[in-house]
């Protein structure tokens, strides 16, 4: 009877270690579907693009300022004087697919973009290892036609003639915390060109990365190579670096360029300055997001 | 023949045999074993300033309580809580919970004022819960008052409302936005257990 009775206690008896940790019985929870978020701190590296979107119904304002060259010397206040402006609107219409609209000052240029992100990086619930992204850009030079860099009064001007497209394919990955890189091959479509030496189509491929430095601070880089024999000697391939400080809202992106541009066919195209030569300009990139329409947020699985 | 069914009662044979049976059939009842769990818990946190509001909301937390030791514990995935704002969703994991580093928030404590007889009954019970929470990889000693409501479905739906600090976890916040993240943070807990 006795035994009967010891036994029965004996099953009873809480083991001491279940006490210490409960929630083990239950079993871990169910990991969350999660994109990786953060690649870059905002949707342009410097000039171009970065595998980043905004977000679903947030309105990202852009400012853009690109100064003279810094070679130019006090007397220009090392190019500080001379400055051109972009000022642009993106807007995420959902997670993967983004548009913007934007006028540079460089030419008078109204451009147009988007992008739409294909592939999504994913290490947490499902695999992913890269993001890859598509982007259609086209700009229009709204210039009096007798301001025209090309124009030539014995030459019959076409409207098409204003316009040229970019198609990029944006592939890359967060590797930690700290690393993102990305590769950009794409194609700039210039309707008119120059001479005939010169390329229609420009084919070209970025290089682009950031290094986090702090939780808000962030080291850029990017370097746009077009590949030889498209476009007229004077120009050459551009380069920036630069940093990113996020506060809250805002991204300031601080940097160093070759490039006056802030459209793609400007900055690869039409790059006039050379680093070896000192042609450097500071330019700034400003970005304020709003957030405009709040998303029901799917329940991730 | 009564009288044999009577000496039968007294067969000590008998009474082991009833109460091995006894001890096969109902071993949660005999050993008094009352865990409850749910994996669907809510967990919303609200910090209130003239600048800004800022709340995130976890509808994935695990829970488990013991009603015969009392014991109770919750996790939260950071990543689960969700915001209205994208951005604020990604500020709140990439520079302030920082969490890839810390995944979780962690409480693990006792809850007084229902036993395991209580636990049976439904009824509406004020309790109270001491305990660590774990935060952002910083623990801190906590104690909140609780109301614990049994429905006839013996569902436990455990409730508290009590205030955390994000700086006694070490939640760092620059100086430019200090004035966009209240000192005191409100978390409301909802938990509704079923029986393990």
């Amino acid at each position: 009877m006795h035994r009967i009775v010891l036994t029965t206690l004996f099953l009873c008896a809480t083991p001491l270690a279940a006490q210490e940790d409960l929630l083990s019985q239950l079993g871990e929870e169910d990991t969350i579907h999660g994109y990786t978020t953060a690649s870059f701190k905002t949707t342009r590296v410097i000039n171009g693009h970065s595998l980043e979107n905004t977000a679903h119904g947030v309105l990202d304002f852009r400012i853009s300022h690109r100064f003279g060259f810094v070679n130019g010397g006090i007397n220009e206040f090392f190019g500080l004087d001379g400055a051109t402006v972009r000022l642009g609107l993106d807007y995420g219409v959902t997670d993967r697919l983004m548009i913007g609209i934007g006028r540079s000052s460089f030419q008078k240029t109204v451009d147009g973009f988007t992008k739409y992100k294909i592939l999504r990086q994913c290490d947490e619930g499902c695999t992913m290892p890269i993001t890859l992204a598509v982007l259609a850009t086209s700009s229009i030079t709204t210039l009096q036609q007798k301001d025209l860099p090309w124009f030539d009064p014995t030459r019959t001007d076409y409207f098409t003639h204003r316009l040229t497209y970019t198609f990029q394919v944006i592939l890359g990955r967060k590797f930690s915390e700290r690393l993102t890189l990305q590769l950009n091959p794409g194609v700039v479509h210039r309707n008119l060109v120059g001479r005939n030496e010169e390329a229609n189509d420009v084919i070209h491929i970025s290089g682009a990365g950031r290094f986090k430095l702090t939780k808000r601070v962030a080291l850029n880089a990017e370097y746009f190579y077009v590949l030889p024999d498209q476009i007229d000697t004077r120009f050459h391939n551009s380069f920036s670096l630069g940093f990113d400080i996020e506060t809250g809202g805002h991204v300031f992106q601080l940097h160093f360029t070759n490039s006056t541009g802030m459209f793609e066919r400007a900055f690869i195209t039409e790059t006039e300055g050379d680093w070896g030569n000192g042609d450097i300009r500071y330019g700034f990139n400003i970005s304020r997001v709003f957030t405009v329409h709040k998303p029901k947020r799917k329940k991730q699985i | 023949m009564r009288i044999a069914f009577v000496t039968e009662l007294f067969n000590p044979m008998l009474k082991l045999k009833i109460l091995s049976l006894a001890v096969v059939m109902l071993p949660s009842t005999l050993c008094g074993q009352q865990r409850f769990s749910t994996r669907n818990g809510t967990i919303t946190f609200f910090s209130e300033t003239p600048v800004e509001n800022i709340e995130g909301t976890n509808h994935k937390v695990t829970s488990v309580f013991d009603a015969t030791s009392g014991a109770m514990e919750f996790a939260a995935l950071i990543k689960a809580f969700e915001f209205e704002k994208a951005l604020m969703q990604e500020h709140f994991n990439e520079n302030y919970m920082e969490s890839n580093a810390y995944p979780k928030a962690i409480f693990k404590g006792k809850l007084t004022g229902l036993g395991e007889d209580e636990v049976a009954k439904p009824g509406t019970y004020e309790v109270t819960v001491t305990g660590d929470l774990t935060i952002h990889g910083v623990t801190k000693p906590i104690t909140a008052p609780g109301t614990v409501v049994i429905d006839a479905g013996g569902v436990l739906k455990a409730s508290s409302e009590f205030m955390i600090e994000p700086e006694d976890h070490g939640i760092k916040i620059p100086g430019v936005v200090r004035k966009n993240i209240a000192q005191k943070v409100k978390v409301t807990v909802q938990l509704d257990y079923n029986k393990m």
